[in-house]
Order: C-alpha cells, then structure tokens, then sequence
C-alpha cells in the first residue's frame, strides 16, 4: 500500500484531500491528511469581524466535516519533514509517518514578534491584527467603544496573504465611521512599503484614487522599524513618525516554522516550488501548493484554488511515470470589498497585470474588472457560502484555472 | 570622481524607465560608483561592496533583484544600518546601483 501524505487542511489541504481521494484507487493509495487545529477557519471572513459584518461563528466549522471519508486525519502539530528519508515526524505520539508522495499546505502565519516593540504592550488593547480569529474579534469589541482618534494600517513587510486585505479594511473602516456619525473624528492613514495603493501599476493607479476619495492618507515606502508606546507611534527605518491611538497591522508573513526546522524554506520559510508545474524545486515526490509556496502570485484562496487542477494532474502524471506539464499561470483573482455595499474585481497572472473588463463571461460579466459594482460585492459576500459548499469539497467553478484575456481590454 | 566624469560614464548606459540598467551584463563597478553619486551616496566603502557584490551574485541565480529580507538574512547585515548605508529604500538602491531590475518583492 502506498501512502499520499497532506502536510496542512486549510483552504488548499482540503481541496487536495478531496480531489485525490476521487482520483485513488483505494485499493492501493492510503490518504492521510495532517493539521494541528480541528477548526476549519473561513479566512476571508475575518475582514468583517471588526466591523460586526460577520461574528465569529460564521467562520469557523469542524474540519473533519469538509475531508472525505476514506481519507485518514491526524489531528498533531507537524514536528518535522525529512524529505531525503520520505518521512514526517508528528509530535502527538511521537509518530512517524512515512510517504510515498508528500503534499505541503502549511500556509502563511503572521508573527508580529518580528518588529520591535509590536508585540510587547498594547497588543489586542490598541494594536490589533484582524488576520487571526482573535485579533479579529478583539478588534471589533474595541472599535464598538471607540471615540475617534488616530487609526494607522501598517502592512510591516510583503509579501502577505491576501494583499488587497489591508485596502479593503480601509475602504470598509470609512463606511463604518460613516455610519457611525464619526467620520470626522478618525484620521485614516495607511502605510505601506510599497511604492503606492497596491503593487500592480494600473490597479495601484485607481485604487490610490479611491483612498484619496475616502480621505485615507498614504505613507508609501514605509518600511516599519518599531512601535513607540511611549510616543503612541510608529517609525519607520527612514525616521519617519506616524502617530496612532490605535494600530492596526498586518506583522510579517512567513511560511510555517516546521518548513524551517526542515530546512526546506527560503529566509521567510517558503518552500521553493516549480513556478509553473508546483512540484518543489528540490524533491520530485513532493508538491506545495496554497500560500506555503514561494511563488510571485498573491497568497489567496482563489489562487490556491487556481493551483488545484495543474497539482493534481501533475501529480497523477508523476505517477504514472509521466512528466508534469508546465500550465500554472499565477492566475489570481480578488474581491476588493470597497465599502457602501460596493466591491471592485481584479484578475490577473505572473505576466499580465489587472485590466478593466467583465467576468467571467466576456462582455456579460455578471462582475466588472478593476471597477466598483454592487455585483461585485454580492461576488464577495456569496464567495462563503461557495467555499465551504463547493470550493473546499474540490467542486467544479464557472472559472478557467489559466487566466483569459477575453473580455479585458488595454 | 568628479561629477562630470560621473556623467559621462552613464551617458553610454541604458537605463529603463523607473532607472534600472536594462542590461545587467554591461554593468561595471565604475558605473555602480557613478550611479551611487546620482543617488546621493558620494563613496561606497567596503560594507557598501559587499553588498552589491552579494546581490549581483543572488541575481545571478534566481534571476531577480534581493528583497530586503533577503538581503539582512543573506549579509547578516541589520536592517537599520542597511538605511544607513543606502537611505530611503535601500532594496531599490541597491538594485539601482548593483545594475539589476526592481526587487519583485511583492505581488
Ligand atoms: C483577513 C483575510 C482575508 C482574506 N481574504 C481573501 C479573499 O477575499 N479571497 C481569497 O481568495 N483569499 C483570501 N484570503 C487568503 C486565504 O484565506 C488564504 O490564501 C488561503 O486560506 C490559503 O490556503 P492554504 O491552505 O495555503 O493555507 P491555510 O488555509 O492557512 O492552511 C494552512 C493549514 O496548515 C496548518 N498548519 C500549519 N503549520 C502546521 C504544523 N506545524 N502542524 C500542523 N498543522 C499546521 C494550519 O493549522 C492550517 O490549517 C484572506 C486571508 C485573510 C487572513
């Protein structure tokens, strides 16, 4: 009996556990799939906890729920991989498990303990992350009470998950002070290391409009050194000072620690992977896919998603002695939640940038590319209900995995 | 160096549209010393070598520019005095003068 091994069963995990199990012969393939938390958690919906869009339990369910039934799941953090051996060490009973194929889906955790002085005090008091259920929710019981002041959304360092995350909490924080009858007492700044809004030029280019719209203020090549509690600011590595009652950050984003202890990752602890066929540039019976990859496309579900079909083709080819065929495209594509019940749709690659357009049919849409539409924010809001009810169970979408050009225009 | 010599050796360089060489083969560390005057960095001293030599060398293998992350894991070098040695976005600078593309750190 052969083993396939699933290192992870978040978002990419789950989806390759499924896909797989339909494609192995029982028979001969044993599946066993390895994550430390029992909760499946909806990370998209972690963007409307602070605003009192989502509560908690409308993101989380039993992870077991969304695995098939013939796949085995461990539930042990993941101590050590030995590539060279064909082995992981769990940590729960110390027990070993060897593979014959070995997917890695670890994802990409935050650790704010990486900028000086982030972590120390004020830590989920007035400086909050909202890419963990925790920070999420104890951000959303201090913004029920808060009076106004200085709000700061830094992103410490890319690359991160999710990267128009941060865009869519300013957009989102304006209506909800708005709302509020508070706008005017809350100055909104964002600071970014990143030249502008965004990282692509032509979506950058609209998207800085819009914070402009909004009255966001943009501190661009900010590169955050440490938080000043004493001061109340936060300083940047060219002595630039940006005052805050309260922070909110996105820390630096790296790959799973047990990628580092292997000694598999790069200096933020990705995996080296194929850019285009996703088997690792080091072992051919492993395969990475999701945000544990160290690949030039963002770090969101849609692009792990993206990725499903061309790992699991590659890999059945591997099987069969078969050369894996080059056809992931780095195609992404993002809901930008951008307040007032409007939302704006990106879809681009490796090699093209986000244009205007409709999707995903050509010249019908129902969404509109790089523009703001009420479609497009019922697109987001209906995305949870696709995930947990088709995505994750590896369901078929209206969606090509490569990216098209039809209906997009220059 | 003067300032006029510094001119004339980057008048036969091409350079693309936000400043990067566009050929990194043509560099040499006479135009590295002329573009770190144009960036406001009036000697480069040995730290400064070190660094450019270790990214033309990471840039040689993966084909891209350093981050900056890869820079302070790769030199040991902190990030603090990698803004003292190249101010502002020293990524970018270091880029710049080292005759590489922009550092894709991010997408
Ligand atoms: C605030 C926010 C908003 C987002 N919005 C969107 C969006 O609108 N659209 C979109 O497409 N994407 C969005 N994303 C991104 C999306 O959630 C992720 O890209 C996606 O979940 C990645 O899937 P993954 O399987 O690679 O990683 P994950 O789903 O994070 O799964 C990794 C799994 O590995 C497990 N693991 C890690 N290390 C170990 C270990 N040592 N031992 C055992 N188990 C381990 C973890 O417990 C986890 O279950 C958002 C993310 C955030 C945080």
């Amino acid at each position: 009996m052969k083993t396939l091994l699933i290192l992870g069963a978040g978002t990419a995990g789950t989806m390759v556990a499924n896909k797989m199990a339909q494609h192995l012969d029982p028979v001969e393939w044993k599946i066993i799939v390895v994550d430390q938390e029992e909760t499946h958690y909806y990370q998209p919906g972690f963007l409307f906890i602070p605003f009192g869009i989502y509560r908690p339990n409308d993101v989380v369910k039993p992870k077991r729920d969304f695995l098939p039934r013939n796949v085995e799941f461990v539930l042990s953090p993941i101590d050590l991989i030995e590539p060279d051996e064909n082995r992981v060490r769990l940590a729960k009973d110390n027990r070993v498990i060897d593979y014959d194929y070995l997917v890695i889906a670890t994802g990409t955790q935050i650790h704010p303990e990486e900028t000086a002085g982030l972590k120390d005090n004020g830590w989920h008091e007035n400086v909050f992350d909202f890419y963990t259920l925790e920070g999420a929710t104890a951000l959303s019981r201090f913004l029920k009470f808060w009076k106004g002041g200085h709000m700061v959304l830094n992103v410490v360092e890319m690359p991160i998950k999710c990267p128009v995350a941060p865009l869519e909490f300013l957009f989102l924080a304006d209506w909800f002070f708005h709302q509020r009858g508070m706008r005017d007492e809350v100055d909104i700044t964002f600071a970014t290391p990143l030249p502008g809004a965004f990282t692509k030029p032509r979506a950058a280019a609209m998207l800085g409009d819009m914070l402009n719209r909004k009255h966001i203020n943009l501190q661009a090549d900010f590169n955050a050194m440490e938080v000043d509690h004493e001061k109340g600011v936060l300083r940047s590595y060219d002595e630039r000072e940006v005052p805050f009652d309260l922070l909110v950050t996105i820390p630096t984003n790296m790959g799973a620690e047990v990628i580092g202890r292997s000694g598999m990752g790069d200096e933020l602890n990705f995996v080296p992977t194929h850019k285009h066929t996703l088997q690792s540039e080091k072992w051919e019976n492993v395969w990475v896919i999701g945000d544990a990859t160290n690949l030039p496309t963002s770090k969101a579900g849609s692009v792990a998603h993206f990725m499903l079909d061309v790992l699991v083709e590659n890999m059945l080819r591997h099987m069969e002695g078969l050369e894996p065929l080059p056809k992931f495209d780095g195609h992404a594509n993002c809901f930008i939640e951008s307040g007032f019940e409007k939302g704006i749709l990106i879809d681009f690659n490796y090699d093209v940038e986000p244009l205007p357009g409709k999707y995903p049919l050509p010249g019908l849409g129902p969404f509109s590319l790089l523009k703001e539409s009420a479609a497009n924010h019922w697109g987001k809001m209906t995305f949870r209900w696709i995930y947990w009810n088709v995505l994750l169970k590896g369901g078929d979408m209206p969606f090509e995995s490569q990216m098209s050009m039809a209906g997009k225009w220059n | 160096m003067t300032e006029k010599t510094a001119e004339a050796i980057l008048e036969s360089v091409e350079f693309n549209e936000d400043g990067y060489m566009v050929d990194p083969n043509a560099w040499t560390p006479q135009i590295a010393e002329a573009i770190a005057r144009q960036e406001g960095i009036a000697e480069l001293t040995e730290d400064h070598w070190k660094i450019i030599e270790f990214c033309r060398q990471r840039a040689s293998e993966s084909g891209a520019a350093p981050t900056l992350r890869q820079i302070t894991s790769g030199t040991g070098i902190s990030t603090k005095e990698l803004f003292s040695l190249f101010p502002k976005g020293p990524a970018k600078k270091v880029a710049k003068i080292a005759g590489l593309g922009k550092p894709e750190g991010c997408v």
